[in-house]
């Protein structure tokens, strides 16, 4: 068989402010043609900057490059603009992760793929518009005529991934080099995605270029991996070797870090004493005919020392069930009782009491950390409000904390930007526990973490729970971490709570359909399994279809 | 929309009221008499009286308010000393002055100012946007370093400098023009578009270094957007992904700045009437405040005003149309 991408001592240096950053290293791979091969590894390993090569992307903007890179016999670097322009899109189509923002904005989405299908194959507007909307309604987009016309802001996040998969098939390409085209998905959609990509490709013998960060969509989606960090190999081989039987070290660390849906569970726990009792919890934003329920009839309780998962995709509602559980929300209606008293209706002068054992750990550590202030300020502040005035015992206590989270406390002064995300989430809880909370709701608090850095942090979650006997709700997208770390789970859709119960029970035995569907959705780490659960979700769906 | 519209003109109002109270009360805190003014040099102390009276400055400042609105919303009847005059709504009083109607006298000047503003906004427009344009693609070059240095020297020399120094230029130096004077379109197009040229160039010169400024960083915003990557990931030429994509980007803002510039200066670009002498709403204004000629402020303040508010209605509804994701509440 012959080579579609042949890559041979890839080396890509980005100059930063003085010395360059040495994104690849001497990195060489070949792909044949009708395969497919998944770069796998953690942010930083360089796998986006070896796709953006592919196509001669680093062009112009500064980067060396050195090695040689031939696709579909171009070589890459030594290209003319005609030929290079060729490459992209005509001979190797490459899939974008964010589809929001891949798209612009301001034209209608059959016109943008129209637009690229003319570069290449010529011809009139009204037969390139014509090819748009056959791709458009070959990758599932309904209606597809009506719909070309639509703005990218139009479609939902899985209708945006599915136009750019149609703007590849445009102009059939040989090659489809696709960076995290899933990352931004739910896991329902990014299974129907997946499926799609897999269907597309046995359809038209389509090379497949899979970067990615998450093991789990690499076996459902290629017959080769090759696993990267700091920009050079660590291991390459076919997916079941690879993954099933690592050679490497550092592939075992990473894989031992994917939690699975067949990994361990906690240990069931003696439940403590009911701290929060939350009965039919209502919210609704706005008002009128614009009126939105975001959460509808939801009730729970939480133990001390127990951890309860909250999962759903996004709009469900969880995040808004967070933070009223917090009261960073006031809810429309119901009742929220912590330790027996009502606080769901307190005013925020009555509530000050309660404020410091109710304490949240958000999402994102970039944007939820002050940059302006230091991380030791960041994690005073509770104090302060608590009421601590003297400096001394105040820094002794964001030392002791900082030390607690697996910080070094001499960075007391350092910046949010000089940490690596782990360590901002790390500032975070330490900034949430300093009030010596008894519940603590963690809010996605690792979906922007590496795997290995994913296990950290739910490690430390975990020892600081047993510690303090805290409640926890840890809400998550991501079904196997709550499986991993919960003790009981909710399953949220459309604002409510459909299945609740033990961990065996949700995951074992799952009794609402839409859960069954959740966990048929999650990519499995091993390839022969993942086959067949697609087959599992192909008849799935010719079930639906039927009904 | 028709919402956003309503609830929007429905602000204006109240806009504009506020504006009507603050130019009274600012009147009445200015030193001055506005009827030894309005009588001339030679007027005695009784005779000064008279006026005074006669124009109805004896009345309270509260009193002399409910008659401006009175006129603005069912129009009020004035005497002269000999004859009763008649002035429709909406009424914004009578010049102190030259005893004329100020609604009839902002009508007489808008052509003028209009004529400036609109010829100018091309002219800011096509330099403006296209400096902008040419900066943001030469970026780190001699040509963004050179237009640069242009468009600061643009915002740094006033309006006036730049007006004399074309003056000079142009009139007095090569004498490819004579000096200026205006003459209204209706009367003779072509001499009205000759003399026009220099003050058009002018104050169209000095606006358009705000508009390169504000294009260059919106298309280098959109430059670096990701949509702009996966065009050119596709092969699609540098010259459609600049004009198609990147500048589709940067023409929002500009339409929404122009759309409240050209309000703002629809009530008189002041300096620049002033330099070549057009009979415009700016002058007018120049002239009233030194004459304490109220009705005559009080009226070319809110014309002004509603010109600048219905422009900033405008420029919403320019946006939106123009970016879609955009939603009017």
């Amino acid at each position: 068989m012959t080579p579609i991408v042949e890559v041979t001592d890839l080396t890509v240096e980005f100059a930063r402010s003085g010395d360059p950053v040495r994104a690849v290293d001497s990195l060489s791979f070949t792909l044949d043609e009708g395969r497919a091969l998944a770069l796998v590894g953690e942010s930083g390993s360089g796998k986006s900057t070896v796709a953006g090569a592919l196509l001669g992307l680093h062009r112009g903007t500064g980067a060396r490059v050195g090695g040689t890179v031939r696709v579909g016999g171009i070589d890459v670097g030594t290209a003319g603009p005609g030929e290079l322009r060729r490459l992209r899109g005509g001979v190797a189509a490459m899939v974008f992760q964010d589809p929001l923002s891949a798209l612009d904005p301001y034209y209608a989405v059959g016109d943008q793929i129209a637009e690229v299908y003319r570069v290449h194959a010529g011809g009139s507007r009204r037969a390139a518009r014509a090819r748009a909307v056959e791709v458009l309604d070959r990758v599932g987009i309904p209606d597809a005529a009506r719909r070309s016309r639509s703005r990218p802001h139009e479609f939902s996040g899985g209708m945006r991934q599915r136009a750019l998969l149609a703007m590849a098939l445009a102009c059939e390409p040989r090659l489809i080099v696709a960076d995290e085209p899933t990352t931004a998905l739910d896991v329902t959609v990014q299974a129907q995605i997946l499926d799609l990509l897999h269907e597309l490709r046995r359809e038209t013998g389509t090379a497949l270029l899979l970067v990615t960060h998450d093991v789990g969509v690499a076996a459902e989606s290629v017959d080769e991996v090759l696993v990267m960090r700091d920009g050079r190999e660590v291991e390459r081989g076919p997916v079941g070797r690879v993954l099933g039987a690592p050679a490497e070290s550092y592939t075992r660390r990473l894989l031992a870090a994917v939690p699975r849906l067949d990994g361990p569970v906690r240990e069931p726990l003696e439940k403590g004493a009911p701290l929060l009792e939350v009965r039919d919890l209502r919210r609704v934003f706005g008002r009128g005919s614009k009126a939105v329920t975001a959460v509808e009839g939801a009730s729970l309780t939480l133990h001390a020392g127990e951890t309860l998962g909250v999962v759903g995709e996004s709009g469900s509602g969880k995040t808004t069930l967070g933070r009223m559980l917090v009261r960073l929300l006031d809810p429309t209606g119901g009742r929220l009782l912590y330790g027996g008293e009502e606080i769901g209706a307190l005013s925020e002068r009555e509530l000050r009491p309660y404020r410091r054992e109710l304490q949240m750990v958000f999402q994102d550590p970039v944007a939820s950390l002050n940059p302006r202030r230091s991380v030791g300020e960041s994690v005073a502040d509770p104090l302060r409000v608590a009421g601590e005035r003297d400096e001394t015992r105040l820094r002794g206590r964001v030392r002791e904390l900082l030390d607690r989270v697996g910080l070094d406390p001499d960075r007391y002064e350092a910046y949010p930007h000089e940490f690596s995300g782990g360590q901002r989430q790390r500032v975070g809880i330490a900034r949430a526990l300093a009030a010596e909370p008894r519940i603590v709701v963690c809010d996605e608090p690792v979906s922007a973490l590496d795997v290995t850095t994913q296990a950290q942090v739910t490690a430390l979650l975990a020892e600081l729970q047993a510690e303090l006997g805290l409640g926890l709700v840890f809400i998550a997208h991501d079904l196997a971490v709550v499986r991993q770390v919960s003790d009981r789970v909710a399953v949220m859709r459309a604002g409510r709570i459909v299945e609740q119960g033990t961990v065996a029970e949700v995951y074992g035995t799952p009794r609402d359909p839409y859960t069954r569907q959740l966990l048929a959705a999650v990519p499995s780490i091993d390839p022969v399994r993942a086959t067949e659960r697609r087959e599992l979700r192909r008849e799935g769906h010719q079930e639906l279809a039927v009904a | 929309m028709s919402r956003f519209v309503l609830k929007r003109l429905a602000g204006a109002a109240l806009v504009l009221l506020a504006l009507s109270v603050l130019v009274y009360t600012l009147f009445y805190l200015a030193p001055g008499d506005p009827a030894r003014l309005a009588c001339g040099e030679r007027c005695n102390p009784q005779q000064i009286a008279q006026v005074r009276e006669q124009l109805g400055l004896n009345d309270s400042m509260l009193v002399q308010y409910l008659h401006f609105l009175q006129g603005v919303f069912a129009g009020r009847d004035y005497s002269t000393g000999t004859s009763l005059v008649h002035c429709d709504a909406p009424c914004l009083g009578l010049s102190y002055q030259s005893d004329r109607q100020v609604t009839q006298l902002v009508l007489e000047r808008l052509p003028a100012t209009a004529s400036l503003t609109l010829g100018a906004m091309v002219v800011w427009l096509v330099i403006g946007v296209g400096t902008g344009l040419l900066s943001a693609l030469r970026r780190g070059g001699p040509t963004e370093r050179l237009l640069t240095l242009l468009t600061l020297a643009g915002t740094g020399t006033p309006v006036f400098i730049l007006g004399l120094l074309l003056l000079m230029a142009v009139c007095a130096y090569l004498q490819w023009l004579p000096f200026p004077s205006y003459v209204p379109l209706g009367e003779d197009p072509e001499q009205w578009a000759w003399n026009m040229l220099l003050p058009w160039l002018t104050l169209g010169f000095f606006e358009s270094a705000k508009y390169a400024r504000l294009t260059r960083s919106s298309t280098l915003e959109t430059l670096a957007e990701d949509h702009i990557r996966t065009f050119r990931a596709y092969g699609v030429g540098e010259r459609s992904v600049v004009t198609r994509h990147a500048l589709r980007g940067a023409v929002p803002p500009v339409i929404a700045v122009s759309a409240v510039d050209l309000g703002s200066m629809f009530g008189g670009a002041v300096l620049t009437e002033s330099l070549f002498g057009i009979p415009g709403l700016g002058k007018t204004l120049i002239d009233g405040v030194k004459a304490i000629d109220l009705p005559v402020v009080v009226g070319v303040v809110m014309v002004t005003g509603t010109f600048v508010v219905l422009a900033n209605v405008v420029a919403d509804l320019l946006y939106a149309a123009a970016d879609r994701r955009v939603v009017l509440t």
